[in-house]
């Protein structure tokens, strides 16, 4: 058995008497696909935020790489390797595609206190960013401001914003939130292409892409983990199907919520 | 209030083109640069001291405008900068430094050094509570200069000596001091427009678009802003000194919180988040001030209405209004 890249311990955070994470323990191995499926308001974004440090946990422990990064704040963990998607749309209004992108690269290009030379002139800034642009298939958007973009390309954005930041792991919240089906598939496309890359978590409710995507799948049901492993053994777990697949049929269309 | 912000950022992401407004501003730019010719000519001393206040109080704006319409932090303190900068001359002067080359590092230094305080607790908090935060700053500083007895307290200081330059530039000449502002304004300017298109500038501009995922990307966004706090804060302390060599006169006055209002308000009248929306918004409203001083009693009964007008009618201020006014 390799070290996990990721290995949560416990991990547990309240608001008032709501408990969206409940001593939750989990480990992501290098390169897997990790899927965390739940209903609404089972957790799963709060779970990404404390991951990512925006959110202090009360108890529990994170390690990324065998580092405790439990107390770091958010733009460490973004040094170490640790990236995140947004479930909404989260992109920096009025910049174009390319600078979007390229500030994301230039985050983790040394120091910004640099205040003369023209940063939208750096190749080095611009060349990777092209590159992840490229990668989610944006590249002749590239400087197409982000008003201008479709839904579909924000979320695409989203996602090269990023792997501009090398990541080691991969944390997507809902990335085929609000996509019509030929999006999403094109989405599952692309994501399919990074596996095996990048070590991923992916959140989210379109079952055919988790079922398309996922290694190991984790059910989280009110900031419990109900149910890991194997997809196809989490989906005909019985605890499962009653708590959260219920009668809906798994395996068919996407819901969103 | 998104809008504007949509508004604002037309200048983050695309070049710079030709248009009525370029034309405005190299009109006014040159218009400015020949102020003590015709001053000259004419004979119209009133108006050489007025232009020279008219650009000593843009440096100020120019320096407002990097905090808060690139990077998005509303000071209303920012007057407290102009004072500060001021009382390091006045009381420099008083107390026998008469050299240029101690007084405007000492302003620039004193006021730097009040930003990084200022700015190291206010920019922990956001929106209405850092507005508050610098109000409450700048009104502190306030009565501390009225405090000042020795300097003259509630009734400020009269300066009888301007800053020397060894001989090589004399301030007493109204002309050359004049100079002296303009350049200083347009190499504030020119510093503003490398800044902004610098690494440093688009993590400033970044994070007023979008703290959160700037930090998400890894940007410890807090240290960029409190540095961008320090440098605007340095430069309108720069304004200050200039200020208080223009009227050879310190007073609480320049401090007080309307003060602030203004320079707020030339920054959003002439464009914010432009390069030189603040000189156009400090010359239109200096000068309609001005006008409408001598029209009626209460100027504020007309200025009120046009910045109203402003505000709700053009978000990106004169200079986007004649940059076409697009509000996509």
């Amino acid at each position: 058995m390799t070290e996990p890249l990721l290995r949560v311990d416990r991990l547990t955070k309240r608001f008032g008497g709501v408990v969206p994470a409940d001593a939750i323990t989990l480990t992501i191995a290098p390169g897997e696909v990790h899927a965390v499926i739940g209903p609404n308001g089972a957790g799963k974004t709060t779970l990404i935020g404390l991951l990512s440090g925006e959110i202090p946990p009360q108890q529990g422990r994170i390690h990324f790489d065998g580092v405790d990064i439990t107390q770091l704040p958010v733009y460490r963990r973004s040094r170490l390797g640790l990236a995140r998607s947004f479930q909404i749309t989260s992109l920096l209004a009025g910049f174009t595609a390319l600078d979007n992108v390229a500030l994301a690269v230039q985050a983790h290009r040394g120091h910004s206190f640099r205040f003369w030379r023209d940063a939208r002139r750096e190749q080095r800034l611009r060349d990777p960013a092209l590159a992840a642009l490229d990668r989610v298939g944006l590249a002749d958007r590239a400087g197409v401001r982000v008003e201008r973009l479709s839904h579909g390309e924000h979320r695409q954005l989203e996602i090269a914003m990023a792997l501009a930041t090398q990541p080691r792991l991969l944390l997507l919240d809902e990335p085929m939130a609000g996509m019509g089906p030929d999006e999403s598939a094109q989405m599952v496309r692309m994501l399919q292409k990074l596996k095996g890359d990048i070590t991923i978590m992916l959140v989210e409710h379109d079952m055919e892409a988790v079922f398309a995507l996922a290694d190991r799948l984790t059910v989280l049901v009110y900031g419990r983990i109900i149910a890991s492993g194997d997809p196809v053994a989490v989906r005909e777990d019985a605890g499962v199907r009653q708590a959260y697949l219920g009668e809906k049929d798994s395996g068919q269309g996407a819901r969103h919520g | 209030m998104s809008a504007s912000l949509e508004q604002r950022s037309l200048g983050a992401a695309s070049g710079t083109r030709w248009t009525a407004g370029t034309a405005v501003t190299v009109a006014v730019v040159a218009a400015l640069a020949l102020v003590p010719l015709y001053t000259t000519l004419t004979g119209n001393a009133f108006l050489l001291t007025l232009f020279t206040r008219v650009v000593i109080l843009a440096i100020g704006a120019v320096s407002l405008n990097l905090i808060m319409g690139y990077g998005g932090m509303v000071s209303f303190g920012h007057a407290a900068y102009l004072g500060i900068g001021g009382y390091a001359v006045g009381i420099l002067a008083k107390e026998g430094f008469g050299s240029g080359y101690v007084q405007w590092p000492v302003a620039v230094a004193a006021s730097a050094l009040y930003a990084l305080v200022v700015g190291a607790l206010s920019l922990r908090t956001r929106g209405v509570y850092f507005i508050m935060i610098t109000l409450a700053f700048a009104q502190m500083i306030y009565y501390v200069a009225i405090g000042l007895d020795r300097y003259g307290g509630d009734d400020g200081l009269t300066i009888y000596q301007r800053s020397t330059f060894g001989g090589i530039l004399d301030l007493n000449n109204k002309t050359v001091f004049y100079y002296v502002c303009f350049a200083i304004l347009l190499a504030g300017i020119y510093l503003v427009a490398r800044i902004v298109n610098s690494r440093f500038g688009l993590v400033i501009q970044g994070s007023r678009a979008n703290e959160r995922r700037m930090r998400a990307i890894g940007f410890p966004t807090f240290r960029y802003k409190l540095v961008c706090f320090v440098i605007a804060g340095a430069l309108c302390g720069l304004a200050g000194a200039l200020l208080a060599n223009h009227t050879n006169f310190i007073s609480p006055a320049m401090m007080h919180w309307t003060r602030s209002g203004d320079l707020i308000v030339m920054v959003v009248l002439g464009g914010l988040g432009t390069l030189f929306g603040p000189l156009i918004g400090a010359v239109v409203f200096l000068l309609l001030e001005e006008g409408l001083s001598r029209l009626t009693e209460y100027p504020d009964l007309i200025l009120g209405p046009i910045l109203l007008c402003v505000a709700i009618y053009a978000h990106g201020g004169i200079e986007g209004l004649l940059r076409g006014g697009r509000r996509d």
